[in-house]
């Protein structure tokens, strides 16, 4: 029986954190993938998220005001990123580290030290919404997260194809298309790397809330983690064209999420984690990129022979 | 329609590579124009479109528009009144979205972006209408990537989308250089076809000069920023590549003169 509960909380509570990264990665999959820019920045906003919700749930404020507040801080923070680039030129790369490096202190200062427990606050998952017992699990939290991270996935799909988020898709596929079409590309990316970590800080919002405590260390890789997300969900679905990418991406995040926790259970110590999740983006990288350095030499090792005669 | 003033421009100032490009550069295009622009490399052909859309800001003087200034006009205000096509057919579209996606995005130019639906139901008839006219096919392609399309369908596209909100003046830069001879001849028609019928002020940079004799109303050929050639009216309607050549042989010669002197 312990046994079974055990397996049971590793296939649900992996899940659950793989939904709650998976917002996470949406907000990467913006920037990264839809406006071409690395914004490094999201390793501040993830526990920006958590902290402007440690705080404000320890005062007892409603957790739904609280995840909105989170979001919108990550929504601002972005927005800083984003203009930091636009207005004073400074590359994107380079925004996004300036404005993470700035978040840790910011972090700091609005928790007031480096880790807010939060045991015995309300929060979303303890609204009085009834325990619903399933395999001798309490699902309501899985419940709840599934539909939060739906809801943000179909929202960010809708806000893609109206005319705003047709904008912000051509800024990162043709700079030049945009400002033929008479929009500013400058707003156009501040919107779009404000939209992005606002859904991280949202992700960490509901991370911090699950996990009950806050940590200004909790963003360190949040980076990578989204990278490798995206890139594990663009090459199980790459094949399948009717799939979205926005789905596909969530799919890479509980993908991933269990691939940690299994290497976890394994019995790999939990502080060569980030180093793992290192070598897998490279490898993955290094897969996606060099294909056909890769393809070459397989072909040449199976017609190795042929080819000397 | 634009009034050109005075315009100087120069590359690297302050430098040993210093180069003026343009001074003192006066030139008027009259409301209706098609004006086909040639010239060596170097002459300041492509500057000058560069200069009139905005991408390179003006050292000296003035750009009028229709009786309004617009030297200080950002490029992303001007482009609602002042549409390019480029050489690089990837320049004009949006190649990971649709064609529907990307003709519906060039329609609602010089409107605002905002939460409604990018893709409006009532308005996909036209479009395919539009694209029909190209005879390349792709009135059934419309939820195609556009990145999966040829260089002159994109072209073509581009072409449609640029002229589709009815702009006062269309840049063409070099635009079928990229392309074969005959899609290049397709779009030449194609842009004909659209000018003449919306009566779009246009300016067009080739190298081709079939172009000048078959092309426009009005021929400039320039030279070190200088307008050597402008010939309209009558004169371009009885022009022929060899009389261009002619032409272009005294210029040259009155040029040279002209530097002996100065």
């Amino acid at each position: 029986m312990e046994v079974k509960r055990v397996i049971n909380s590793f296939w649900i509570s992996t899940l659950e954190q793989g939904l709650i990264f998976g917002i996470m990665v949406l907000g990467v999959y913006i920037t990264y993938k839809i406006l071409d820019f690395p914004d490094l920045s999201v390793d501040g906003t993830f526990p920006l998220g958590a902290a402007v919700t440690a705080v404000l749930l320890t005062k007892g404020i409603n957790p739904f005001v609280a995840v909105l507040a989170s979001t919108l801080a990550g929504c601002a923070a972005g927005y800083i990123t984003g203009l930091l680039h636009v207005k004073l030129r400074i590359t994107n790369l380079l925004s996004g580290i300036i404005v993470m490096t700035g978040l840790y202190s910011v972090n700091l200062r609005i928790m007031g030290k480096s880790n807010t427990p939060l045991f015995n606050v309300k929060s979303i998952f303890s609204l009085g919404i009834p325990e619903i017992k399933m395999f001798d699990y309490n699902m309501t939290p899985l419940l709840i997260i599934i539909v939060i991270s739906i809801l943000v996935k179909l929202g960010l799909d809708l806000y893609l194809n109206t005319k705003s988020g047709f904008i912000l898709r051509a800024t990162g596929d043709n700079p030049q298309l945009v400002t033929s079409l008479g929009v500013d590309i400058g707003k156009a990316k501040i919107l779009g790397v404000a939209i992005s970590n606002g859904l991280v800080a949202l992700s960490g919002s509901i991370y911090a809330q699950s996990q009950s405590f806050a940590d200004v260390g909790m963003g360190t890789g949040i980076i990578v983690i989204g990278l490798a997300s995206i890139i594990i969900g663009e090459a199980v679905f790459s094949k399948l064209h009717f799939v979205k990418a926005t789905l596909a991406v969530l799919v890479g995040a509980i993908i991933y999420r269990y691939c940690i926790a299994a290497a976890l259970r394994a019995g790999l110590p939990a502080e060569d984690l980030k180093l793992i999740t290192s070598v897998i983006v490279v490898v993955l990288l290094g897969i996606n990129n060099r294909s056909d350095v890769l393809k070459k030499a397989f072909r040449t090792k199976r017609t190795g022979g042929e080819k000397s005669a | 329609m634009l009034d050109i003033k005075n315009l100087y421009k120069v590359f690297n100032k302050g430098t040993v590579n210093e180069n003026v490009i343009f001074r003192d550069f006066n030139f008027t295009v009259a409301d209706g124009d098609f004006i086909v622009i040639i010239g060596s490399n170097g002459a300041g052909k492509s500057t000058l479109l560069n200069i009139i859309s905005g991408v390179l800001p003006m050292d000296g003087g003035q750009l009028i528009l229709q009786g309004k200034n617009i030297t200080t006009l950002p490029e992303y205000k001007r482009t609602r009144q002042i549409a390019r096509v480029f050489q690089d057919p990837y320049k004009g579209v949006s190649p990971s979205m649709s064609i529907l996606e990307n003709m519906s995005m060039a329609y609602n130019k010089g409107n605002k972006y905002n939460l409604t639906r990018g893709v409006s139901k009532k308005n996909i008839g036209y479009f395919k209408e539009l694209v029909s006219t190209l005879n390349l096919g792709l009135e059934d392609k419309m939820d195609e990537q556009v990145g999966l399309l040829s260089g002159g369908q994109r072209q073509s596209l581009s072409l449609i989308m640029a002229t589709m909100c009815k702009p006062k003046m269309l840049l063409l830069d070099e635009h079928t250089a990229a392309l074969d001879p005959k899609t290049s001849a397709r779009i030449i028609e194609l842009t004909q076809e659209i000018v003449s019928k919306d009566k779009i002020t246009t300016m067009m940079v080739t190298h081709d000069l079939n172009h000048v004799t078959e092309l426009g109303n009005r021929v400039i050929m320039m030279h070190r920023g200088h307008v050597i050639l402008d010939i309209k009216g009558e004169e371009k309607n009885d022009l022929t590549v060899d009389k261009l050549l002619a032409n272009f042989d005294n210029a040259q010669g009155m040029l040279s003169d002209r530097s002996l002197l100065s």
